[in-house]
């Protein structure tokens, strides 16, 4: 398996570095779904710019990355390209690596469940094969390093790569049930972009998994690893905190990154839903509306948590969606990240409603992104609510998606319960409906 | 050089005036500061130490011929005043005019004179520009020898001095005050320098105490007040065109503090300039509009010309040439130019009457002095144009630099005015074609360059003019924070190649709370076009924050370029010109440069903008694609899979319902 990998590897690095030496870098950069404020190039090379001038790059409204960011290129900034080719390559070979450990545990549950007589023997169709299972990990890498859009984050040296990384590391050292590693690299996902502190629960939950703990509030043991991971959570996160302190003593990176990524004042058109509606909000509404779109990224996590509590990694993917669409500044880079798991539920594809309507959306989307914006900002014969109809289809698109997958989920879920043929009480064939 | 022409001409208009005139000149501001260590610049300045004395150049020149002492033409090397003390020599001015009034009233006046320490003068400078249109400033000059801030005593006793701008330098403790209205842009390049620059739109700078805590409290007070003083729109000043320049504004007048925390400085490039300016403007002057040189200010002629700037400018200034003391200067300028094709019927003849539909009666009876200089510099033969009424005094003075030659009428002799008792100042052209003038040696131009609403590009370009001297200058901009500036795309080019500056102080902007402000200082190249660029991004806005207007565009204020720039006379090479050898060697070291502040054009700029007419349906839009997301999870999160049980049909339950209400089983 190494192999593929391999050359999956030095297609994409191959891919990159072309791009990266034609004209097109320069167009790919400027983009607005490919960058956003919190993560644009440019405004990095601003921050480093302001720092040989003197001045703290935080004084001022372009830069918004964390002094971890800066220190990092601070050393690497002549290797940029390389720094960001290497972090997609690490993002794949962690997720390539997460999800062949997830598939061997699933297919051992599923073995000691067979063997248990617990499926009913209508299911054997949902039974998931070693062999279509082997490529999984491979197609994850795939999807991962050959998508557009993480070609295009990666070519406009788009920040989010760097976060995508951590988050794959974070993921992959939970999955090999490293509590410490999880923990440290998902308080460093979280000190890049708040967001991804709703991972927490999902880890917590896959790791009482592997270690047998039944999540039950009465049991001492649960407390006690909950205790125990929210203390290393937390401490690393304050030692990073405290780190970036250290680095520019000062605390004025705090409400640069957090405060501007949860206030939004910066209304730069990009694929979220946030920026036209904070343009068009009537002033003594906003602060009202922030909270509730900021609360709803979070809100989803406690819901989702008791009823996926047995599927802790696809609530992480869940999360990782739901972060991707209702983040203030999402870019394409953060859907990426989430397609790369679609492989992983291929064997869902049999009760997915609409696929095919959503896969269409997505990619005419996709394609009327740049369309409507030409015609907006350079050739004036379109205004801003063209773009902004593209966004909204755009969001229900990747909504649809999500939550078809999650349908498809949980019905498989439930027919592997209770059988796959099911039948009415005067024994014709029964359909399922969500009551 | 030329003063050696002029010589005798002068020496007789001196002879002929001293009948006249004991000069009563007050000492002359340039030469006390210059001369003064005390108001050289503290350890944060970046251009060369004298920066500070120098601006005082900018002002137009209060030489005037009368005061011209024979050793300082015999000299010939620069003109001088003589300093006369006005404490030492305190009512002869007023005597030689005594003739107007009687002699009780003369003795009135002096005995308050005395008392108040205030004195007035009057001028206007009409320079003909070699495009065929007239340059014409006036200043008038109220100086007050008293103390605003002593400790337990409040200044009531107003009389020249205007009490509105008394009361509010006492209450804002204000150290200096320059505010300027303009309308219309200064064209460098065909006028040559203006004596005193201007950005269009209204600009407003202003140094407070050192005692000041809450600076910016009482910059926005003084905006404030200064908006109802002036009928202008000044409360539009808030932190967000609000800059603290570290080096291209230092005080003009007296006083050691330099530290530029006590500075702010705002540009408003859309203010437009009118009548409800003008008025407030004219009510200031101790005479109104009703005599003197102020009935030449009429609105409905000012405001049809070209270029019109007011400005207003408050200083400390020292009281005699020891400066032990410090008196108060307000000066109040108004620059016009007249269009030789709208105003002139493009007929090369302007007279006072054609200008501003008004001639000359009388000076204004409160004024020291009252003068009306026309530049001959080019007419010194009376080749070019024909003026009339000749006047016998000529003036020499040293004016940005160069050389330039007067002629003087002075309005407190009734010999000026005629047998017709009203003076009508006429110039007359006697040839069509103008030789072009010298080009200035400082000019900036400025643009916005690339396409679409998403970034851009601004391109600053500095001249140097000066065959062979290379001079820094000082650039500041200050850009609004909508422009998102990105410095380090920055690059200052001369000559093809990299120019470093030697020194950036650059202060990012803050969302909705500062601008940019970029400092800059270049060394400019000899004969060279230096090109500063930097990038921007257009931000988008809420819609509230745009303007009635919003496709209009956005106004970015002038850049300001001040440096100091050697003088025409210093470049003077031509040995042709007769003088006498010993003085020609060596370029003569204290007008061998001199200060300039040159505004380029202000920017205009579109951002993208989203639809004003649909805040509703956007809002609307926008929760119903987040209630999808809510709403299909909820449904996923709160309900269970379910075999479907085929409910009966609505006949069957409307024949329930029936057959219930007839109490019969049901079906």
């Amino acid at each position: 398996m190494a192999a593929p990998l391999t050359l999956v590897l030095i297609v994409a690095v191959t891919i990159r570095a072309v791009l990266f030496n034609s004209s097109l870098a320069e167009l790919i950069s400027e983009r607005v779904e490919v960058v956003s404020p919190l993560n644009a190039w440019k405004r990095v090379v601003e921050g480093l710019a302001l720092l040989d001038l003197g001045v703290s790059p935080y004084s001022g409204d372009v830069f918004h990355e964390t002094p971890l960011i800066i220190y990092l290129f601070h050393f690497v900034i002549d290797y940029a390209d390389i720094v960001f080719m290497i972090a997609d390559g690490i993002t794949a070979v962690a997720l390539y690596l997460a999800v062949q450990d997830y598939n061997k545990g699933v297919f051992r549950k599923q073995k000691y469940a067979l063997e248990a007589d617990r499926y009913p023997h209508d299911c054997l169709e949902l039974i998931r094969t070693p062999k279509e299972m082997y490529y999984i990990p491979l197609k994850v890498a795939v999807f991962y390093l050959l998508n557009p859009f993480t070609i295009l984050s990666c070519v406009a040296k788009s920040t989010c790569g760097l976060n995508n990384a951590v988050i794959a590391l974070f993921i992959l050292s939970t999955i090999k049930g490293s509590a410490l590693l999880s923990a440290i690299f998902l308080a460093l996902a979280t000190y890049q972009s708040i967001y991804p502190l709703t991972l927490c629960v999902p880890a917590l939950l896959f790791l009482l998994q592997r270690l047998y703990i039944p999540v039950n509030v009465r049991r001492p043991s649960f407390w006690l690893f909950t205790v125990q991971y929210a203390v290393m959570f937390l401490g690393s996160l304050s030692v990073i905190v405290c780190l970036s302190f250290f680095l520019l003593s000062s605390w004025d990176f705090i409400p640069s990154v957090y405060g501007f990524i949860l206030s939004v004042p910066d209304l730069t058109p990009n694929i979220g839903l946030f920026w036209y509606f904070f343009a068009e909000m009537f002033e003594h509404f906003r602060l009202f509306f922030i909270c509730v779109f900021q609360i709803n990224v979070f809100f989803y996590t406690i819901p989702l948590s008791i009823k996926l509590k047995e599927h802790p990694v696809f609530l992480i993917f869940m999360q990782i969606a739901i972060i991707s669409i209702f983040k203030s500044y999402p870019t394409v880079g953060d859907i990426a990240l989430y397609m790369a798991f679609l492989p992983v539920w291929s064997h869902l594809y049999r009760f997915l409603r609409n696929i095919f309507l959503v896969c269409c959306v997505l990619l005419a989307c996709s394609a009327l992104f740049p369309v409507l914006w030409h015609l907006w900002i350079y050739a004036g014969s379109a205004n801003s609510n063209f773009y902004y109809a593209i966004t909204l289809l755009f969001n229900v698109g990747q909504i649809l998606l999500v939550s078809d997958y999650f349908y498809a989920y949980l019905r498989r879920e439930h027919h592997l319960a209770h059988g796959l043929y099911l039948k009415r009480k005067d024994g014709s064939e029964a359909t399922l409906v969500l009551k | 050089m030329a003063a050696y022409r002029y010589g005798p001409v002068l020496l007789l208009g001196f002879v002929a005036l001293v009948s006249h005139f004991v000069s009563a000149s007050t000492p002359n501001n340039l030469e006390d500061i210059r001369e003064e260590p005390k108001s050289t610049d503290g350890t944060d300045s970046v251009l060369p130490e004298r920066t500070d004395t120098r601006e005082s150049n900018e002002f137009t020149p209060r030489q005037d011929g009368s005061a011209a002492s024979p050793e300082a033409l015999e000299s010939g090397s620069r003109w001088a005043a003589t300093e006369v003390d006005l404490d030492t020599v305190p009512l002869s001015g007023e005597k030689a005019t005594g003739n107007l009034r009687d002699e009780a009233a003369e003795a009135f006046d002096s005995l308050r004179h005395q008392r108040y320490n205030d004195q007035f003068q009057e001028e206007l400078v009409i320079r003909p520009l070699h495009s065929g249109d007239i340059y014409s400033s006036f200043q008038f000059r109220t100086r007050w020898d008293t103390d605003f801030f002593q400790k337990g005593k409040k200044v009531a006793d107003y009389r020249l001095f205007p009490k509105s701008l008394g009361q509010v330098i006492t209450k804002f403790s204000v150290r200096e005050l320059h505010i300027s209205f303009t309308q219309g842009f200064w064209r460098t390049m065909q006028w040559g320098q203006p004596f005193l620059s201007a950005p269009p739109g209204a600009e407003l700078w202003v140094w407070f105490q050192d005692t000041v805590t809450d600076v910016d409290g009482a910059w926005k007070e003084l905006t404030n007040v200064l908006s109802g003083i002036f009928c202008a729109s000044l409360n539009f000043i808030d932190s967000t065109n609000t800059v603290q320049p570290s080096a291209s504004f230092k005080p003009l007048g007296v006083g050691n503090v330099t530290n530029h925390k006590f500075l702010r400085y705002a540009v408003l490039p859309r203010e437009i300039v009118c009548t409800e300016n003008l008025t407030p403007w004219k009510k200031l002057l101790p005479c109104g509009s009703k005599t003197g040189l102020a009935v030449l200010l009429k609105s409905e002629k000012l405001f049809h010309s070209s270029f019109h700037s007011q400005a207003v400018h408050i200083r400390p200034v020292c009281q005699d040439w020891k400066c032990t003391s410090t008196a108060w200067e307000l000066r109040q300028t108004l620059s016009v130019v007249f269009d030789l094709y709208t105003s002139g019927q493009s007929r090369r003849e302007w007279s006072l009457f054609k200008m501003f539909s008004r001639t000359l009666t009388e000076a204004c009876p409160l004024a020291s002095s009252s003068k009306i200089y026309v530049d001959v510099t080019d007419n010194s033969q009376g080749e070019l144009f024909e003026l009339s009424p000749v006047s016998p005094i000529l003036s020499q003075a040293v004016v940005l630099g160069d050389r330039r030659t007067y002629s003087v009428y002075d309005l407190m002799t009734p010999d000026t005015f005629g047998t017709l008792r009203s003076l009508n100042i006429q110039l007359r052209w006697k040839m069509m074609d103008v030789a072009e003038g010298l080009r200035p040696l400082l000019h900036g131009e400025r643009y916005v360059a690339g396409y679409g609403l998403q970034t851009g590009e601004i391109h600053t370009l500095v001249y140097n003019n000066h065959p062979y001297r290379a001079f820094p200058v000082l650039l500041l901009d200050s850009v609004p924070w909508y422009l998102r500036l990105y410095v380090h795309t920055l690059t200052v080019t001369s000559k093809n190649r990299e120019n470093k500056p030697s020194y950036i102080h650059y202060q990012p902007s803050k969302d909705r709370l500062r601008p940019h402000l970029l400092e800059m200082l270049i060394q400019l190249p000899p004969n060279s076009v230096t090109e500063v660029t930097v990038q921007f991004e257009r931000a988008l806005l809420k819609w509230t924050e745009y303007p009635p207007d919003p496709n209009h565009g956005f106004y970015a204020g002038s850049s300001v370029i001040s440096g100091l720039v050697p003088s025409i006379v210093a470049m003077d090479t031509n040995s042709t010109q007769e003088g006498p050898l010993f003085s020609s060697f060596f370029p003569c070291k204290e007008e061998s440069t001199y200060f300039v502040r040159v505004y380029t054009e202000p920017l205009l700029v579109n951002l993208p903008t989203p639809d004003f007419s649909m805040p509703y349906n956007v809002i609307c839009l926008t929760c119903t694609v987040v209630a999808v997301g809510y709403g299909s999870l909820y449904n996923l999160l709160t309900r269970t899979f379910q075999v479907e049980e085929p409910g009966p049909g609505l006949a069957k339950r409307l024949a329930n319902v029936i057959r219930r209400i007839r109490g019969v089983p049901l079906l």
